[in-house]
């Protein structure tokens, strides 16, 4: 019975195999087009797309896009006597799971005339070929825009690969130490409290430890946290051993300032000074949200995200009614003084959002005008309905005064702050961090945790050539 | 070989001459079956053949890898092979599937079929609901239901068996997951097994408990022989279906530390978190050699004594 | 009744509210959460309010997204039941060489295209196809995925019922699709609304696939909609999913209850030889 079914479904597969391959080899490149193509076109269609939904994820910005960049980037096209369509693509989703959606879009030469990024996709979208650098895609128009001048530099690297231009950042982040005043008080710690090494926030922890029922650190480790274990908890520890994850061309391997880092999280979770079992929950981060909430945390290392969106006495997932009274904020100390990076006593990670352009975008002059749009002074001040920090430094003069924390992570943080490098290996030594944070979290000896991370990362690079060792 | 549900034995002649009772004759009969079968060349053949390429190229969906991708023949399966993580969750995988498929969803469905028959309607309605209802939500919706009941500070399981502070997703998430399985997927044994215990003769029965057939040889010797199909039919579908389930993911996310990531969840966690498309595809297709082993095995367990 | 049985009555009722509560437990919360006004991960007596489905009446996607779920659904059942059906039909009564080792081929093969490896290929067929952001698309990719699990099940289905009803019929001189119409669908009804209902199930829950496939947001179906109330940092916001989950949970669970009442929800095999 086999033999005669394989004989004639043997042909069928042959032809749908090749079929396959075909398929397979094409799409993928991108087209370098005219930059002035459709340039003068009176009827011009754009879509926007980005991980946004309204009445759901990112829905501030989505009402943003909605009802006033289109309507008003309509109106300014209809003056210049332009008609011109601009629709929103939203996603409103997990970020894996919409840059999934984007590349498949992208790949295809389909997909969005703008899309938003995380900065830290730039890198590999730019490597395979499923964006353009600026000054290709629109010309000379690209540098002459004078938002470019509002932008700090270490914002524009978010939008930056290889020394060019993909897109233009918009807002960002920073890193602080959270902690309750309400416990410190309690504890005997000052309601100023400001660190000015690891060992000070040990020594803090050990006197919160002190109040019944309380976690005195929380401090993001293992895989379930995610990227959150990365951001919030690895890189700021790495960069107050004055490391770099990436540089000259090698990722940080096993060396010294990894061990510190990771003997750091032993001394937090092996001293009863954290919760180890949170950090492995499927849902610990939003745990320790609540728990902070709930006055059983003392110190959370987290970004300004916490402050605007998760402590919000009006609009927050856990809101803490009193948070202006009760949420202290302090900068996160290096290991010791001026062993941080650039020799720096204080530091802090950042990340933030890039909008670029489709390569197969129709209309690559009107785009860029939709995107100078999106990110002019204006603009950018429309959307601020709650403060958060924007990409443009007139903008933020303006507003962040208004609420002192984020006014302190835009004077005070942003400029000691560092940034992920943008490049396609970066997620799997991501996971590789976590994973040793995870592992010492569990018991395994600092040394040893490091040395698993090398193999890791030995595996993830296929080989040791780019790993730094010491 | 026999896929077939088996009949009952008294039509068991009947089987072996050609069975187009209605008459339909070739040509209708083609005409039948083909719509299905090019919707399932275009729409499954088709892409799962793709996707099978896919697991010999290096293939990533963003990076130099996705501008152009290598052949690197079986290197995927090899370093797949070798990777401890993987043998690590085709490891879990099977306890996952003999845990929750094998063991709870068949037997607990089987249970239920058996003790339904009789009791009265409402009682039989009641708990059929129960059961439906595990089936029938959506798995998004069922995680966050399980979350909730295993929650370690005040979780209704804590709070019932007295054990504050339980982390049973910590502790034990393998347990967790299966018992999870075991209460989704209860619904179509059950379902299956009640059909089949219909089709068991009473009078058969009957005889079996006048001569003093205790309840295990009844079972054995009465009721299964006219279940065995079933059976099969239900070991073949729950396991495949269960091999492959991605439901865990959003209770355990996989950990802590991978202790209950299982097939699908490595696969997921390959192919969209680190990108590597072509690995990814490539552990499908292993997947898929696994299942046929288990259906082999099924098949020698339980193929019928008839020659 | 003897006391020996009374007890082993007593053990038996027991056993049954043992697993039905076994069963019932995990639903609790979504029965709580959704009225709570600060819901959180543990199920507890809320502070009662209607305020998170309020919030859903601002979203403007979110109930729509309850019709494009209908749609995809019932698009789904009708293409797997029917094809489903005929397929099964003729495998069942007409001897067509190797037709069970090909159809655990095809078993196994949808177990890779459901997965998410396969995702790739899939868009770019569809792209190819000109069905991209098309429900059309969606619901034949699922069906693709679904028939041979459902050609799988309803043939069995189809090979336990007797044919001698068939045979009579024939020889009071029906036709074969008079036979079809009037003698076997009647008989493997139940079998069938078994599958559909097993495909509207399936369907209902699928994030993926119309995920990668829709673009427009008036065409999203419920599951990639309950997926956007996240916040900025990956947050769930559990006052809106508990109250969507809610929602979403009623269709299906209605159909089931309609399906049951009307058709009898249960495999067949009951026929009295």
């Amino acid at each position: 019975m086999a033999g005669s079914r394989t004989a004639r479904i043997a042909p069928a597969l042959v032809a749908v195999t090749a079929l396959a391959l075909a398929g397979c080899a094409g799409g993928g490149t991108a087209s370098g087009g005219d930059p002035q193509r459709n340039a003068d076109a009176t009827t011009v269609s754009l879509t926007i797309a980005a991980n946004v939904a309204q009445g759901g994820k990112n829905a501030q910005e989505a009402d943003w896009i909605v009802d006033y960049v289109i309507p008003q980037f309509t109106k300014r096209m209809a003056d210049q006597g332009v008609q011109a369509t601009v629709t929103l693509q939203p996603s409103g989703v997990d970020d894996e799971q919409y840059k999934t959606k984007l590349s498949l879009d992208m790949r295809s030469g389909g997909g969005a005339d703008i899309v938003a990024l995380d900065g830290i996709w730039v890198g590999e979208f730019a490597q395979a070929g499923y964006i353009q650098p600026l000054d290709q895609l629109v010309g000379p128009a690209a540098g002459s825009w004078d938002g470019w001048a509002q932008i700090p530099d270490p914002v524009e690297q978010l939008a930056t690969f290889d020394g060019q231009r993909y897109g233009v950042p918009y807002g960002t982040d920073g890193r602080v130490l959270f902690f309750n005043k309400e416990l410190f008080a309690r504890a005997g710690l000052p309601a100023d409290w400001q660190p000015t090494s690891w060992q000070d926030v040990l020594d803090a922890g050990a006197k919160l430890k002190q109040l019944p029922g309380v976690d005195p650190i929380q401090l993001n480790a293992g895989t379930a946290m995610g990227e959150a274990t990365t951001m919030q908890g690895v890189l700021p520890l790495l960069a107050g051993t004055g490391a770099a994850l990436h540089a000259d061309g090698k990722w940080l391997g096993d060396t010294q300032q990894l061990r510190d880092a990771l003997g750091l999280y032993q001394s937090i979770y092996g001293g009863a000074l954290g919760d180890p079992q949170l950090q492995q929950e499927a849902k610990g981060r939003d745990k320790s949200f609540q728990e902070f909430a709930a006055g059983r945390i003392g110190i959370l290392l987290e970004s300004d995200y916490f402050w605007r969106a998760v402590v919000s006495p009006t609009d927050g997932i856990a809101p803490m009614p009193n948070r202006d009274q009760v949420v202290g904020y302090a900068k996160i100390p290096a290991q010791q003084p001026g062993k941080g990076l650039g020799g720096q006593d204080f530091v802090s990670m950042s990340g933030g959002s890039v909008r670029a352009l489709n390569p197969h975008t129709e209309y690559p002059q009107q785009a860029w005008q939709l995107l100078q749009f999106m990110n002019s002074a204006e603009a950018v001040r429309a959307q601020l309905g709650t403060a958060r920090i924007t990409q443009r430094d007139d903008v933020n003069a303006d507003v962040l005064g208004n609420d002192p924390m984020l006014g302190f992570v835009a004077t005070q943080v942003l400029p000691i702050t560092a940034y992920r490098p943008g490049l396609a290996e970066y997620p799997q030594v991501s996971q590789a961090l976590q994973e040793a944070t995870g592992a010492v979290v569990a018991g395994t000896a600092p040394d040893q945790a490091a040395q698993e991370y090398r193999t890791a990362l030995e595996g993830a690079l296929g080989g040791a050539d780019d790993i730094t060792s010491g | 070989m026999a896929l077939t549900t088996s009949p009952p034995a008294d039509l068991a002649p009947a089987r072996e001459a050609a069975t187009d009772a209605a008459g339909l004759g070739r040509v209708r009969a083609s005409a039948f079956v083909v719509p299905a079968l090019v919707l399932i060349a275009i729409f499954l053949v088709y892409p799962a053949l793709w996707t099978l390429y896919l697991g010999l190229t290096n293939y990533r969906l963003t990076g130099i890898a996705a501008a152009r991708p290598q052949f690197v023949g079986l290197d995927n399966y090899v370093r797949a092979l070798r990777d401890p993580e993987f043998l690590n969750s085709l490891w879990l995988t099977l306890l996952y599937v003999i845990g929750s498929a094998v063991i709870g969803q068949s037997i607990l469905g089987f249970v239920l079929a058996a003790t339904l028959r009789t009791v009265p309607r409402v009682v039989r309605g009641v708990v059929e609901a129960f059961v439906m209802l595990a089936w029938i939500l959506p798995s998004s919706v069922v995680a966050f239901l399980w979350i909730a009941l295993l929650d370690r500070d005040s979780g209704t399981v804590n709070a019932l068996l007295g054990t504050p502070g339980m982390a049973w997703l910590l502790e034990y998430p393998m347990l967790s997951i299966i018992v999870f399985n075991t209460w989704r997927g209860t619904a179509f044994s059950m379902l299956l097994f009640s059909a089949a215990l219909n089709a068991v003769p009473p009078s058969q029965l009957e005889t079996a408990r006048m001569v003093g057939a205790s309840g295990w040889q009844q079972l054995r010797d009465v009721v299964f022989p006219h279940i065995r199909g079933h059976v099969l039919t239900n070991l073949l579908l729950i396991s495949l279906w269960t091999f492959n389930d991605f439901a865990p993911y959003l209770i355990t996310a996989g950990g802590p530390d991978n202790r209950s990531e299982i097939l699908p969840v490595f696969v997921y966690e390959s192919a969209i978190f680190d990108g590597q498309l072509g690995f990814g595809t490539a552990i499908s297709l292993l997947m898929l050699l696994i299942n046929l082993v288990l259906a082999v095995v099924y098949l020698r367990l339980l193929r019928e004594r008839r020659s | 009744m003897s006391p020996r049985e009374l007890v082993g009555r007593v053990g038996f009722y027991v056993l049954i509210a043992v697993i039905t509560a076994f069963m019932a437990l995990p639903v609790l919360w979504l029965l709580l959460a959704p009225f709570d006004r600060t819901p959180t991960l543990t199920t507890s007596l809320p502070e009662w309010t209607w305020q998170n489905f309020a919030g859903l009446l601002d979203n403007p996607y979110a109930l729509a997204s309850l019709g494009n779920s209908v749609l995809l659904a019932l698009g789904s059942m009708v293409v797997v039941t029917v094809l489903g059906a005929l397929a099964a039909y003729a495998l069942s009564r007409v001897r067509i060489p190797g037709r069970d080792g090909l159809l655990y081929a095809l078993l196994l093969l949808s177990s890779i295209v459901t997965g998410t490896a396969a995702m790739v290929p899939i868009f770019l067929l569809m792209f190819e196809l000109n069905l991209i952001d098309s429900q059309l698309g969606v619901v034949l990719v699922l069906s693709g995925g679904l028939l041979p699990a459902a050609i799988f099940i309803l043939k069995d289905f189809m090979d336990a019922t007797p044919r001698s009803y068939e045979e009579s019929a024939r020889v009071f001189g029906a036709g074969p699709l008079q036979i079809l119409r009037d003698i076997v669908l009647p008989v493997v009804r139940p079998g069938i609304a078994t599958i559909a209902v097993w495909t509207v199930v399936n369907v209902w829950g699928n994030f993926l696939t119309p995920f990668i496939l829709l673009r427009s947001p008036d065409k999203s179906p419920a599951a990639v909609v309950l997926y956007t109330f996240y916040t900025e940092g990956g947050q769930a916001d559990l006052g809106l999913i508990s109250a969507f989950s809610l929602l979403y949970s009623i269709p299906v669970v209605a159909m089931y209850v309609f399906v049951n009442r009307r058709y009898g929800f249960r495999f067949h095999g009951g026929i009295k030889r």
